[in-house]
Order: structure tokens, then C-alpha cells, then sequence
């Protein structure tokens, strides 16, 4: 391969005046970070929420939680992505689209938010088979205690679910973590964002993108190493995964 | 608000969208599902083999591919395909690799880390009866997969298989990073041109949205015709 290597090209200052390349891959790691986040966040709670109606007795619930996962389910993220970036401003009122395009970090907002309400049909999936699973003796049980359905759900079925649930959801949310390099396209420079323009400033094709895979790749490992610590802290005794 | 829209741009580009668009994207759907379904069965031959090498690196490289965000690999294929094309033809400079050729590469052997995990578990769910009567028979290794194991690992994980599909067919919209015209892209393209974002975008969506969830009611009803009664 007649590649001009450099590794050094790391150390050396980046053109935007920031610091070194490192700091530019360093800044585009946070930016990955903080999106992920937020996006989770989000992901979590709208996807409780919808997970939650998906199994409750009512039809209406159902319906809605069915057509939320459809509707997030079956469009690609880069398209939704472009829906809430170019199309959502032009079809509020006028005030409300101009809020919405000047404001400060747009492509941050927009793909946490982006991302999140995506990942949230997902977890509302794996939480709703969750619930699914559990025997139906504990909701019977909560039942006969005299427990109402929300009593029920936030003291009896959502612990034992969300404990059960915990391994998909932890490559969910590695898939968060993905998912936020999508965002490239509305203009987040975050990690594969820095990794390409370090390309484009210094020509280092693989240095960059062997920098910022080692980068995924250790995330990776800390969110697994992160993870297992964390369901064996709250494995149900009993159950496979338990004491 | 929709008095200022021009929903007409989409019939003045449609052949456009679909002839060159969606061929694009049906045609890399489609080869990268076959090829990812051939590399992935193989790689989760390797992972059940039994020799302990194989099956590392069968396993390390499935845990790479999977941990990597689909837009880096695309990076890296773009710019690294040339090199290997180079390395394997022997030619004195990097080769031409069009776009159609490295979104392909890149589909098939991203996909195969995802495929061979169904697959993996697809022959894990075979009875050890099976392959214990294969062998009772007389039967290789390659027979016995090819004739008793294979076939039913695939017939069990059709539906997976193919709701699979469906997100790949999706996630090829991701070659937009690389400009090239497959739906999104020629509908992008339209956009840009005619300053028609909102409408352009919208369609795209409906398009997207149509044609996945056809196709995972087709699933969903082919799930429930296969299924084997046990």
C-alpha cells in the first residue's frame, strides 16, 4: 500500500486554530457523548410511556402505542432527521418556524431529540415484551392487593420488567450511541464528524478513522463493562441472571 | 400554511426519483441481503465450528462491525476499497471503485456481522438430534449442513431474516453521505435544485414509510404461514 502514514499528525495543530487534531477528535467525542445522552433520556421516558400502553388493557392505549411505533418504527432515521431539521420549521406558524431555525445549536437539539423520539419505539418495544413476560399471578396478585393499575405498574410490574429488559436495552443504548453519527447530515460534527474533516484538513484518510474507531470501540466497552456491573447489582433472585 | 407549497414537484420528478432512486436503492437492498446472508452463514459456520481460531476471529469481527456506527464504515470503505483493489489486482495506484461497487462492499460485509448473528442463533434452535441422525447416516459435515441443518436454521429465522431486510433497506439511505443518488439522494438532489426541501423531504418520508410497512405486514403474515406446528 503506498500510503503515506503519520501518526504524528495527532500532535500536530488543526487549521480551525482549536488546539491539535486530538483536541478536534476530543471535542467531537463530547459532542458524541452529550448527544447520546440526551437522546437516551429521552428514548427512556417516551419509550416507558408507550412501552406501558402498549400493554394496558385499554384498546385506545394499544391502538396509540401501536401506531407510535409504526410511525418511528418504518422511516429511515436520516429521513426523520430531516423532517424535524428542514421540514418541521416551514410547517409552524411563522414565529415558531423562525424561533426554531435560529436557534443556537440546532443540529445538537435537533438530533437528540431526532434520535431519542427513534430509539424510543424501540425501547418501547422491548419494554412492552417485557411486561409482556412476566407471569400474570404478579398483576392478579396487585390486583387482589387492591392495588390500582398505576399503583401496579410503578410498584410490581415495571421493577420486574425494566430488570429483565435491562440486556436489550443496553445494546439499545449502544445503538443511541451509533445512531447520534447520523447526525453528520443535519451538520453535528460530532466523532465521525471531526474524523472526516480531520481528512479533509490533513489528507490522513486512516489515522483519523483508525482514531475514531478505537474511540467507538472503547465506548463500546466501558457501556458493556458499565452495564454487566449494573445487572448484577439488581438481578432478581430467582431468575436466571440472579443470585 | 401549505397554500405556499408545490406538491407538483413531485410529479415533474418522479421518474427521476424512481427510475434512478429507488433502482438504486432496491437493487443495493437486494444484493447486500443476499451477500450479507452468504458471508454471515459462513461467518456463523465459523463461530459453531468447533475450532477454537475460527471462531475467535469469526467472533472479534462481528463484535467490531457491530460496535461501529454504520456512517464510519461507510467512511472507511469509501476511501479504504481503492487500496484493497489496488493490493489485490497488484496495480501501481490505487484503483476506481464506483459508487454502486463500495456501497455494495460496504453493505455486504457490514451486514454480515447482523445476519450471521440470526443465523447463529437460527442453527443453535436445531435439535442436536438432527445433525446427530445426519451423522448416523453417514453424512459429512458439509452435507449435513447443506442438507439437514441449513435449510431448516433458514426456513425458522425467515421472518427475522427478513424484517432485517427491511432495516437495511432503510439504512441504505445512509449512502447519502457519500452523494450518491439513491432515493433520498435523487429526492435531496430535486430539493436542493428546486428550493423545495418541505415537499421533497415529506414525499421521501411517505415513500420510506409505505413501502416498510408493506413489507413488514408481508412479514408478519408470512410468519404466521411458515410457522411449524410443534
Amino acid at each position: 500500500m503506498n500510503y503515506n502514514w503519520n501518526w504524528h499528525i495527532f500532535f500536530e495543530p488543526n487549521p480551525m486554530g482549536t488546539g491539535t487534531y486530538l483536541d478536534m477528535l476530543l471535542s467531537g467525542l463530547w459532542l458524541t457523548i452529550k448527544t447520546a445522552l440526551l437522546a437516551w433520556i429521552i428514548a427512556l421516558v417516551a419509550g416507558s410511556f408507550i412501552g406501558v400502553l402498549r400493554t394496558l388493557p385499554s384498546n385506545t392505549a394499544q391502538w396509540i402505542g401501536f401506531l407510535y411505533v409504526e410511525f418511528f418504527r418504518n422511516m429511515p432515521l436520516l429521513v426523520q432527521l430531516f423532517l424535524w431539521f428542514f421540514v418541521l420549521p416551514e410547517l409552524l406558524p411563522r414565529a415558531a418556524g423562525l424561533w426554531l431555525k435560529q436557534l443556537p445549536n440546532a443540529p445538537f437539539w435537533t438530533a437528540a431529540i431526532g434520535v431519542g423520539l427513534f430509539m424510543s419505539a424501540r425501547v418501547a418495544v422491548q419494554l412492552g415484551a417485557g411486561i409482556a413476560s412476566l407471569p400474570r399471578g404478579q398483576k392478579q396478585a396487585a390486583t387482589a392487593l387492591g392495588l390500582t393499575t398505576a399503583q401496579t405498574y410503578r410498584y410490581v410490574l415495571l421493577p420486574l420488567a425494566f430488570r429483565i429488559v435491562l440486556p436489550p436495552l443496553t445494546s439499545e443504548f449502544l445503538n443511541t450511541i451509533k445512531n447520534t453519527a447520523v447526525a453528520i447530515t443535519i451538520g453535528l460534527i460530532e466523532l465521525t464528524g471531526q474524523a472526516r474533516s480531520m481528512q479533509e484538513f490533513s489528507f490522513q484518510v486512516f489515522e483519523a478513522f483508525t482514531a475514531a474507531t478505537v474511540i467507538y470501540l472503547l465506548i463500546n466497552f466501558i457501556v458493556v463493562t458499565g452495564m454487566r456491573f449494573l445487572e448484577r447489582r439488581v438481578a432478581i433472585p430467582g431468575y436466571i441472571s440472579g443470585k | 400554511m401549505f397554500s405556499t407549497l408545490d406538491f407538483d414537484v413531485i410529479r415533474r420528478s418522479i421518474g427521476y426519483l424512481f427510475y434512478e432512486g429507488m433502482t438504486f436503492t432496491l437493487t443495493l437492498t437486494a444484493l447486500s441481503a443476499l451477500g450479507g446472508l452468504i458471508f454471515g452463514t459462513l461467518i456463523a459456520l465459523m463461530r459453531l465450528s468447533g475450532y477454537k481460531l475460527l471462531g475467535r476471529i469469526a467472533g472479534l469481527y462481528v463484535d467490531f462491525m457491530r460496535s461501529l456506527p454504520l456512517v464510519l464504515v461507510i467512511f472507511w470503505f469509501y476511501f479504504l476499497v481503492p487500496y484493497i483493489g489496488q493490493w489485490l489486482t497488484g496495480a501501481s495506484r490505487p484503483i476506481k471503485v464506483g459508487a454502486f461497487s463500495s456501497s455494495l462492499i460496504t453493505f455486504i460485509m457490514f451486514e454480515a456481522a447482523y445476519f450471521s448473528e440470526i443465523m447463529r442463533a437460527g442453527i443453535q434452535s436445531i435439535s442436536k438430534g438432527q445433525p446427530a441422525a445426519a451423522n448416523a447416516l453417514g453424512m459429512t459435515y458439509s452435507q449435513t449442513m447443506r442438507y439437514v441443518v441449513l435449510p431448516q436454521a433458514f426456513r425458522n429465522m425467515l421472518p427475522v431474516l427478513l424484517t432485517q431486510t427491511i432495516v437495511l433497506f432503510q439504512d441504505t439511505s445512509l449512502v447519502y453521505v457519500l452523494s450518491i443518488t439513491d432515493f433520498l439522494g435523487a429526492a435531496s438532489k430535486v430539493a436542493q435544485r428546486d428550493g423545495r426541501l418541505v415537499e421533497m423531504y415529506l414525499f421521501a418520508a411517505a415513500v420510506y414509510f409505505t413501502i416498510s410497512c408493506f413489507a413488514s405486514w408481508g412479514v408478519r403474515r408470512l410468519q404466521a404461514r411458515i410457522s411449524i406446528v410443534r
